[in-house]
């Protein structure tokens, strides 16, 4: 059993003239919660869809789960769980049958299916709208329905690319409790976000991504220490000069 | 289990979902079998009793019928295909195109099944088409050889299509665009022989008619449902069936590599 369920050295990935990630190195120990915590366009998702098999990078190498993203694809995509910032769910299924989908393509015997699909249906408080259609679902639904479905075939280290963006306050408390309780089994979770207090509440370990690189490292604890601020809010502040949340209006204008 | 048989069962597993899928959305499908049915029906009592009398020999409006009946079950292959387009397209631009691509399934399969599907439903729709057309009184005069052969056809000419919209549909990148670009599928056998001889054409005209992949199918489709010997029809109807089979696979295998959703 390896020690790390991600080591990362050097990933760079530019689209044409944009770089978007500049060397990027971490290292994520088995059974912690990293948390990369960037405003929006500073390469969060872009490094989701390297580690999780979607994306070539440019250079750099990437070992997720002992395999290499490169050169052993599918060794890497029988170890993980992706859930992303957009819906991957079939609106046009019920929820049982989008986790009967993902138990058939994860070769569940059929017995072994049907009661996982049950096990989870329970677990996310979805057995009541099991066999509606999920476009009939609720935005917090939808997003419990999606994570069950990534979690269908057991994996042991998770992706959640900003999970609870756009999720109300109840929903994400739901969503916080479900990542604890995933932890306490001993998957390992990578999650991105531009909540401050999500990270604060959830991560062992916070990488501050800013611009395409890692400006800072540590335990919440560390980096408020580190930079002298209270909050990771004002320790990002301190760090990059500006504040998390205020690139998405700079890009919008 | 070996690759192939995970590559089969997830295929099926794919077909399943896509077969949910047109139960679910049953106005496309229902489409899809209407509109070979309304053109059966135009040409037939609408142009049939003047377009009967241009065939050779000169004839009534049954002559048109079972002229034209063939080629309303090759606009009915092309309607079910066009309708693979639109769905591949959904497919590829929604979230859940990811999420297949960082599962261990087999690569092949998200598009096999909806090949798979498209055949299932290519069966039915011309299945209702023929019997409508019976109805209206047409009596394909032929044999058991007759009747494998214009099976036969239909099914590599959907393959053909099918694979040709599966490339089309996955490089429109929005369901809007995917809806128009195959439509040419609709409009190209009115310039072969389905629905008028092309020797009634003007000589440029004919010459592309003559010499366009719906022509030898049309025609192979005809002699199979007539008992007479396609010939050389049948070996140029094959041939640009597996042509356009062939290439448009590699095609949509390529493509399908570079999706990315939304």
């Amino acid at each position: 059993m390896r020690s790390d369920a991600i080591e990362v050295t050097g990933l760079t990935k530019s689209y044409g003239d944009l770089a978007v990630l500049h060397g990027l190195d971490l290292t994520v120990p088995t059974g912690t919660v990293y948390a990369l915590l960037g405003p929006n366009g500073s390469g969060k998702t872009t490094t989701v869809r390297i580690l999780s098999t979607l994306l070539a990078p440019d250079a750099g190498q990437a070992v997720v789960a002992g395999y290499d993203v490169a050169r052993d694809p599918d060794g890497v995509r029988r170890s993980i769980g992706v859930t992303g910032q957009f819906s991957a769910i079939d609106e046009l299924l019920t929820g049982r049958e989008n986790l009967r989908l993902m138990a058939d393509l994860a070769h569940l015997p059929k017995q072994d299916a049907a009661a996982r699909v049950d096990e989870l249906l329970v677990r996310f408080d979805l057995t009541e709208a099991a066999d509606r259609r999920a476009a009939t679902y609720s935005g917090g639904m939808k997003r419990r329905l999606d994570l069950a479905m990534t979690l269908v075939s057991r994996p042991r280290l998770i992706f959640l690319d900003e999970p609870t963006t756009g999720l109300d306050p109840r929903s994400r408390r739901d969503l916080w409790e479900i990542v604890r309780e995933l932890l306490a089994d001993g998957v390992t979770i990578f999650l991105t976000t531009q909540y401050l207090e999500e990270a604060d509440q959830l991560a062992h370990t916070v990488g501050l991504l800013d611009g395409g690189r890692l400006v800072a490292e540590g335990t919440p604890a560390e980096l408020k220490a580190q930079a002298g601020g209270a909050t990771l809010d004002e320790v990002f502040l301190a760090l990059t000069g500006h504040p998390v949340t205020t690139e998405e209006k700079e890009t919008v204008r | 289990m070996s690759t192939m048989t995970y590559a089969a069962r997830d295929s099926a597993t794919m077909l399943r979902r896509n077969l949910r899928h047109m139960v679910r959305y049953p106005s496309l499908t229902l489409m899809l079998i209407a509109q070979p049915v309304l053109f059966l029906m135009l040409f037939v009592y609408v142009f049939g009793g003047t377009l009967g009398a241009g065939l050779p020999g000169g004839g009534g409006r049954e002559d048109y019928l079972a002229y034209i009946a063939p080629a309303i079950l090759l606009i009915t292959v092309a309607s079910v295909a066009l309708s693979t387009a639109i769905h591949i397209a959904k497919d590829a631009t929604e979230g859940i195109i990811d999420r297949f691509r960082t599962m261990p399934i087999a690569k092949s399969s998200v598009l096999t099944g909806h090949v798979l599907a498209a055949l299932v439903q290519t069966a039915v729709a011309v299945a209702v088409v023929l019997a409508v057309a019976v109805l209206l009184g047409y009596r394909p005069d032929t044999g058991v050889a007759g009747w494998l052969g214009a099976v036969g056809i239909l099914a590599l000419l959907a393959l053909a299509l099918t694979w040709l919209c599966v490339a089309l549909g996955l490089a429109a990148g929005s369901v809007e665009t995917a809806s128009n670009t195959p439509m040419f599928l609709m409009l190209l056998p009115f310039i072969s022989s389905a629905f008028v001889p092309t020797d009634s054409m003007p000589a440029g005209l004919a010459w592309i008619a003559e010499n366009q992949p719906f022509t030898p199918i049309i025609d192979t489709l005809r002699a199979c449902l007539e008992g007479r010997d396609p010939g050389a029809d049948l070996w140029w109807a094959i041939g640009w069936c597996a042509v356009i089979t062939v290439l448009c696979f590699g095609w949509a295998r390529r493509l399908f590599a570079r999706v990315r959703a939304v």
